[in-house]
């Protein structure tokens, strides 16, 4: 991890009199997955937008690795009943090439049967493994996700962090989640932000579940134990389609590093 | 028949050819208003092309652009919505055009041929300029054809992605404005929104991918510029005015499609 992908130092932005992000450092290392926490308009979706570029900060310094391809699922994405779309010519527009590769991309998220249905008639499940699909397609150095566990029952969470690990892994770039709540954190997670306009705490998610600045900012419900964290206790890995296959890198829990 | 008639037709289908795609953008985009605002300040242009004796094309599109930027300016500010904006420069435009033209004594014009078109009027020098503006437009939307789609189906992903974004909304408001320039003779001010949004709208039903929206929206055009002449020749009814008749019949033809999925 000698050079990073995106370094943020002491970035600070305020909406009119409002401070959003106060002083904020941050660093996204290739095959680092970090997770930004907080609270509903804690600033997390604003940092993120800092991170690609699609806001500048009124202080403070964005560094980014020349070339950077970035990957991009955003929250939402509402395309007007006017444009016939299909998600072929959607994920044509991120990365025009072989059908082949779209094919290929879709049965990564496992939704390759979505691939000639039009985009605005997927459910909130099926547009996100497409959007996934379409960012993965990209072949991203850094991949920026936001709330992707949002609307994804607690299997759907599970393959979706299983196959961010083996992306991880398999392509080595890094990864930004953005999530409300550490209880969705991934296991996997090599780095937790939490965030309340400026960065309240960070380092493993062990690490900050037992921090005191977190508890005060979840209240005490963040603490119980069966909650705090959730723990990829697997002896397999499952893809988006169920397959089982041997992974020996799920084993090695709990050898997580503080930074 | 036909020899009267083939410069005003090839001119009509020209015209026609070049709004199915820009059509296309106006109705996804939700530019309806906003293309019917520069048609308007296309009267203005037209207006100081006469006054000040330059190419008329050029003033159109130089209006048009004008008009387009500073919009996008006045837009920044939030106490008044873009809806009402748009009013208020599409009719000042429209009145200052009005009232230049008619102060310009020295010069006959007939107001109705900028409002409703003349096609009948046309030379064939216009049909060569038809042509080749035509000829450009479809060129410069195939080349950046990915980068516009990519900034109507949503500007954000297209940033990150590397668009250019701001460069790319400024082609897609030159395009508009060449084509409404073109068009500001044929089918005149008033009528060029119609035929841009009415042949995309009836060709949103009729298609699942946005390619085949703006091609079938060009051939809605035609089908248009085709029946409206036809019909001007034989009930001897004013030729902008029929196309858009036809145009919207089209239209209602294509209600009773079911649209793909």
């Amino acid at each position: 991890m000698d050079t990073a992908l995106v370094q943020l130092d002491d970035v600070s932005l305020s909406f009119g009199a409002e401070p959003v992000l106060e002083r904020v450092s941050l660093t996204l290392n290739p095959a680092g997955i970090t997770t930004l926490i907080g609270p509903n308009g804690a600033g997390k979706s604003t940092l993120a937008r800092v991170v690609l570029g699609l806001q500048a900060p009124d202080q403070g310094r964005v560094w980014r690795r020349p070339g950077l391809r970035i990957g991009y699922m955003p929250q939402h994405l509402q395309v007007d009943e006017s444009l016939p779309l299909t998600v072929d010519r959607f994920l044509w527009l991120a990365a025009p090439g072989r059908t082949r590769h779209r094919r290929e991309a879709l049965a990564r998220t496992g939704v390759s049967h979505l691939r000639r249905r039009a985009v605005r008639r997927l459910s909130g499940g099926e547009l996100q493994r497409v959007l996934l699909a379409r960012a993965l397609l990209r072949k991203p150095d850094l991949l920026v996700l936001d709330e992707p566990a949002q609307g994804v029952d607690v299997a759907g969470q599970d393959a979706l962090y299983g196959l961010l690990s083996e992306v991880r892994e398999s392509t080595g770039c890094g990864i930004l989640l953005i999530s409300h709540d550490l209880h969705l954190v991934m296991a996997r997670t090599d780095q937790v932000v939490c965030l309340q306009h400026h960065v309240c705490c960070s380092g493993t998610p062990e690490s900050v579940s037992r921090d005191p600045a977190y508890h005060e900012l979840f209240g005490p419900r963040a603490g119980t134990p069966n909650l705090a964290l959730y723990t990829h206790d697997h002896d397999h890995a499952h893809d988006l389609h169920g397959h089982v296959h041997d992974d020996p890198d799920h084993h090695d829990h709990g050898e997580h590093h503080h930074d | 028949m036909i020899e009267l008639l083939l410069p005003s037709l090839l001119a009509g289908l020209a015209v026609a050819l070049v709004s199915g795609p820009m059509g296309a953008f106006v109705v996804w985009r939700r530019m309806a208003f906003f293309g019917d605002t520069l048609a308007h300040g296309a009267l203005l242009g037209a207006a100081l092309a006469l006054a000040l004796d330059v190419n008329l094309y050029l003033a159109v599109v130089v209006a048009c652009l004008s008009i387009a930027l500073a919009l996008t300016g006045l837009q920044q500010q939030r106490q008044i919505t873009g809806d009402t904006l748009l009013g208020i420069v599409a009719h000042t435009t429209l009145a200052l055009g009005v009232i230049s033209l008619s102060v310009q004594q020295s010069v006959q014009v007939d107001l109705m041929a900028y409002l409703f078109g003349d096609l009948l009027a046309v030379t064939w020098n216009d049909v060569l300029a038809l042509w080749a503006g035509a000829a450009l437009i479809i060129a410069l939307v195939v080349w950046q054809w990915r980068a516009l789609l990519s900034i109507t189906v949503n500007e954000e992903l297209a940033q990150v992605e590397g668009v250019p974004v701001a460069f790319t909304r400024l082609l897609l408001m030159l395009l508009l404005a060449l084509l409404i320039a073109g068009a500001i003779r044929t089918v005149g001010v008033l009528l060029i929104t119609s035929l841009l949004v009415i042949p995309a709208a009836g060709a949103r039903r009729l298609s699942s991918t946005p390619e085949q929206m703006a091609m079938r929206a060009s051939v809605l055009g035609l089908l248009s510029v085709t029946l409206g002449m036809t019909m001007s020749w034989y009930a001897d009814t004013p030729v902008g005015p029929s196309i858009v008749v036809a145009a919207a019949a089209l239209f209602v033809l294509t209600l009773l499609r079911r649209p793909p999925s």
